[in-house]
This record gives C-alpha cells, sequence and structure tokens, in this order.
C-alpha cells in the first residue's frame, strides 16, 4: 500500500519529464527560424561566430602572421605593431643618441684642448733622430681602413641627419642623387672596410694583449691630465682600448651590415631592425671614438701624426713612452728596421 | 575632404584573391610586386580567417617619419604616397610599415633593390594626373577620376571597403550589430589609432 502513491507520483514525474522533453524538441527549431540567427552546431556554438579576434591576437603575439598565396614569403606577415617601436628609435633615440655621441665628444675634445693645449714633447724626449714606428704595411692598412671610415661614416650620418641638416640647404631632388650615390657608396666600402678590420687584427693583436703596464698607465690617466705618460709596450693601454673598440665595434658593424646588404636572407623582420639597432648604436659610439683618436693622432699631440705619415718617430720620444718595445727592438727581438746599441740617449 | 581608410571585414573575406589580381591588372605592377595580398590567419583551423591587407595609409605614417629623404607625402585625401624619382631604395620603410606594404623590385642583393613599390590607394604619385609618365611609375590614378580603389570596387562579398573612414566604419558597425559578431577592422589600431567600437 505504501508504494502505490510511490509509483503515481513516479509516474507524473515521468509524463511532466517527457512533456517537457517534446516541448523542447519543438520549441528549438522554432525559436531558431523566428530569431533570424546563425545555425547552431550540436554543441550549441556558432562556428561561424568564434573567429580570431585581432586584438585578442596582438595580445598574444608580436606580430601576425598566416598563409600567402604570393610567392613573397615576407607578405605572410599580417601586421607588426612594433614598427612603430622601429619608427620611434629611429626618428626620436636615435638622432639624440648619435647627437649627443658625436657633439657631445667634440665639446670634449674643444674643452680638453682649451685646457691642456697641444702635447709638445719635453726637450728630452727630442733626438732628432728617428725609429720606424709602422711598416709601410701597417700605414697602408691603417689609412685604407680610415679612408673607409670616414667615407662609412659621412654616408651612414646622412642616413640620419641628412634630411634634416643637409636637404633644406641643396633641395629635395638633389639630396636624394647625393643620398643615393652616399647610400651605393655605404654600401661597397663596408667590403674593404671588412678587409682593412681583418688585416689589422692580424698585424696588431700581438702587440693589443692586456699586459703589467696597463693598469699603472690607466690609473696615470696615460698622462693625459697631467704628470708624465707612464710606460707602455709596442701600444699603452689607452692605444689598447682604442684597438679593441675598432675590432669590436668593427666586427658588430660588419656583422650587422652584411645582414643588412642581405635583406631576409640571414634573418627575419625582427632579425632586420635589431641588425639597425646594433649597427645604428655601435655607429655612432665609434665615430665618437674615432674623433678622439683623430684629435689625439693629429692636433692633440705634436710628432704623433709622423707615426702613420712616413712611419717614424724620435727615438728619445719612443724611449720615453714606449720603453719596452724599444728595449725588445733593440734586442733584435721583433721584426723589421731595429736601434742598434747604443743609440738610445740615456734618459 | 574625406579621410580615406581601408576595412577588410576578416568575417566576409572568401580569400578569392580578386582583389589581389584586380589590383595587379589594373596597375600594370611588375613581376614579384604585390601591392596588396590576402592572408589566412589559422589556416585549416576552427576560426580561420582571411584578411586582404595592403598599404593602410596610416596616421602618422612610419614609413614616412623613417624615409631618409623625405619622399613620402600625404595628400588632402589623407592617402600616403611617395617619389619614385626621391626613393633611394634603402628599404628602412618595409622595417617601419606594420603591415609589410613597401615592395621592392629586386631582392637580396648589395643593397640595390630599386625604387620602392606600393599600395597608392589608386590615386598615383607626384607627378600631374593620369599622365603615361605616373602610369608607368604608380599606376592608374582612380581617384582622381572620382572612382575609389579597384580592389574594393572588385570584392565579390563586400568584405574589403574604401572610401571616407566615418562611412566604412559606420557600414561595418552596422554589420558587426546585425549578425552579432565581428573579428575586428584589422590594423586599425596600428594604423589610425582607433578602433571601431560596436
Amino acid at each position: 500500500m505504501i508504494a502505490q502513491p510511490i509509483t503515481a507520483r513516479l509516474l507524473c514525474s515521468a509524463l511532466a519529464a517527457l512533456t517537457l522533453a517534446v516541448l523542447l524538441v519543438f520549441a528549438t527549431p522554432l525559436s531558431a527560424q523566428t530569431s533570424g540567427g546563425q545555425p547552431k552546431s550540436p554543441s550549441g556554438s556558432n562556428p561561424t561566430a568564434s573567429s580570431v579576434n585581432e586584438q585578442k591576437l596582438l595580445q598574444e603575439l608580436d606580430r601576425l602572421s598566416g598563409r600567402v598565396t604570393v610567392p613573397n614569403p615576407q607578405l605572410a606577415m599580417l601586421e607588426q605593431p612594433q614598427g612603430r617601436s622601429y619608427q620611434s628609435f629611429h626618428e626620436r633615440w636615435l638622432p639624440w643618441i648619435g647627437g649627443i655621441a658625436v657633439l657631445g665628444m667634440i665639446a670634449i675634445l674643444l674643452v680638453f684642448y682649451l685646457w691642456r693645449g697641444r702635447i709638445r714633447p719635453t726637450p728630452e724626449e727630442r733626438s732628432g733622430r728617428a725609429v720606424v714606428r709602422f711598416s709601410a704595411f701597417e700605414r697602408l692598412n691603417h689609412w685604407m681602413m680610415a679612408t673607409c671610415f670616414i667615407v662609412l661614416a659621412v654616408t651612414g650620418l646622412n642616413y640620419v641627419y641628412g634630411k634634416r641638416l643637409l636637404m633644406p640647404l641643396i633641395g629635395a631632388e638633389a639630396f636624394a642623387d647625393w643620398s643615393q650615390w652616399a647610400k651605393f657608396a655605404h654600401n661597397f666600402i663596408a667590403w674593404p672596410f671588412m678587409l682593412a678590420l681583418l688585416l689589422m687584427f692580424i698585424l696588431w693583436v700581438k702587440d693589443n694583449i692586456p699586459d703589467r703596464y696597463d693598469a699603472a698607465w690607466l690609473r696615470a690617466g696615460g698622462g693625459l691630465f697631467g704628470g708624465r705618460q707612464p710606460p707602455a709596450e709596442r701600444f699603452n693601454a689607452g692605444q689598447k682600448l682604442l684597438f679593441w673598440s675598432v675590432i669590436i665595434g668593427g666586427v658588430l658593424l660588419s656583422v650587422s651590415g652584411v645582414i643588412m646588404l642581405f635583406p631576409f636572407a640571414l634573418v627575419d623582420l625582427q632579425g632586420m631592425q635589431i641588425a639597425q639597432y646594433v649597427h645604428a648604436i655601435t655607429a655612432v659610439v665609434l665615430t665618437a671614438v674615432i674623433l678622439a683618436h683623430i684629435y689625439i693622432g693629429s692636433l692633440g699631440m705634436e710628432g704623433a701624426i709622423g707615426a702613420m705619415t712616413t712611419g717614424t718617430v724620435d727615438q728619445a720620444w719612443a724611449y720615453h713612452h714606449h720603453p719596452a718595445w724599444v728595449e725588445r727592438q733593440r734586442r733584435g727581438q721583433v721584426q723589421g728596421p731595429t736601434i742598434g746599441p747604443g743609440e738610445v740617449p740615456a734618459s | 575632404m574625406a579621410r580615406m581608410k581601408f576595412l577588410c571585414d576578416a568575417d566576409r573575406c572568401i580569400e578569392c584573391n580578386a582583389c589581389v589580381t584586380a589590383c595587379k591588372n589594373e596597375h600594370d605592377v611588375p613581376w614579384g610586386i604585390n601591392r596588396r595580398r590576402v592572408v589566412t590567419l589559422n589556416d585549416g583551423k576552427p576560426g580561420e580567417r582571411s584578411v586582404s591587407m595592403a598599404c593602410m595609409h596610416c596616421t602618422n605614417p612610419p614609413c614616412a617619419a623613417v624615409c631618409p629623404v623625405d619622399c613620402f607625402y600625404q595628400t588632402a585625401d589623407a592617402v600616403v604616397l611617395h617619389s619614385k624619382e626621391l626613393c633611394i631604395g634603402c628599404g628602412y620603410c618595409f622595417y617601419a610599415c606594420p603591415f609589410g606594404a613597401p615592395q621592392y623590385p629586386q631582392v637580396g642583393n648589395f643593397g640595390s633593390r630599386g625604387k620602392m613599390d606600393k599600395c597608392t590607394y589608386c590615386a598615383g604619385g607626384p607627378e600631374a594626373d593620369n599622365t603615361a609618365v605616373e602610369y608607368a611609375l604608380y599606376g592608374r590614378n582612380r581617384l582622381a577620376e572620382g572612382k575609389l580603389p579597384m580592389c574594393a570596387e572588385m570584392c565579390s562579398t563586400k568584405s574589403l571597403m574604401a572610401g571616407d573612414g566615418e562611412v566604412i566604419a559606420q557600414i561595418y558597425r552596422e554589420r558587426v550589430l546585425k549578425r552579432g559578431y565581428g573579428s575586428g577592422a584589422w590594423g586599425w589600431r596600428t594604423a589610425y589609432n582607433e578602433d571601431i567600437s560596436v
């Protein structure tokens, strides 16, 4: 007797469920037809509406790329908002970085010149006898690199400052013609520069390894700020710093430059942008370093230019500044012209 | 003056590439150069979409900013054009362009890539309108004839729209409201620093 109401209740529930189910079966297509919405998949989702969304993709990815049916693979890149970052580097940061580096160095050199004047050899550094400092091949290679560097620096700076400084003076068309030639010069002179860099490394690396004189030389500031110039081997610590700046900077410029000469052959779009960042910043910093080198090698120090023109310096000067090198020469441990015994005046 | 823009409604694009072909034909674009192309995202996966992309004629265009010889200019309709007489083919504009629009006739040599070519919004170049020299360098100048770009005119599903930015944004807004979804106005935030709010 107790079972009967339970059975009745179950029957009622089953009927209600059936009615609901029947209603649902009829109601679903009805609502789909009247609402004019999209046909729904069995899962109830709308496959047409669930698509990739630009803003969501850009939150996850730096670049949007897909598939294209045209042959150029670069065109598979749909969108790269970091092009705006490249723009901001190129137009906002780079002119300032370059300007501060180059003009800053010129200002420092001017102040140094006004304060210190031209560094002249003391009477005891003059013997009147010459000693060969650089061989003809070393000088030739130096001037090959110097010529290339000046051409590359001027044409390189033209990419950044030309339109700001030169174009208003000579007009858009003349400036475009000049820039076209400047670009060709930049792209082709790069190769002898790289050759000179390689030769320079081979010629001078053995004389530019840090040695026991360098710490004392650096502590004394190389004698640039008063006092005597501390002794050194063939190259002092300042010259070594220059050598390694040129080698490291030159390698960075060469690698990033070759990447730019063969667009997309080695790297993708982001790599091309990074190559430009590296190339431009290295170039302006190295230009500033070379300005200091040009100053100290010509105007800043009397007699220094001779080392790279005739290849000779005064024996007494060499003995005062590079005693270890002169000693080594005297012992005949270096190739090329040597100083005979007794030719070096007592200091 | 209108502020001309492109808008690709990716939910309508069927990747037929008619816009690409129409552009090539209208302007006699040389081999290897594609002023417009269709990029398919998530190809073969759920949510796949194709977007027809060319120069978006940006506000504050990055190409014009980075150009070392200032060969770009913007017309009164905000169309970004350039002078092939001035271009030195350095390639900076390609690195700066968010949409990969600039193209070069030569690739992968000692930096002599030739003069850059890109979508002109069918508006030619700095030379006199509809002259032979303008056609040879930049293709047809449809805007000067009172016509809109060929790619958008040809679009069979009216996915690609060209015209005044306000007008095409309104059309897109109505479409999204009516069908209830939209994958976005591709490139608008990057190009124009604005989005179409629905």
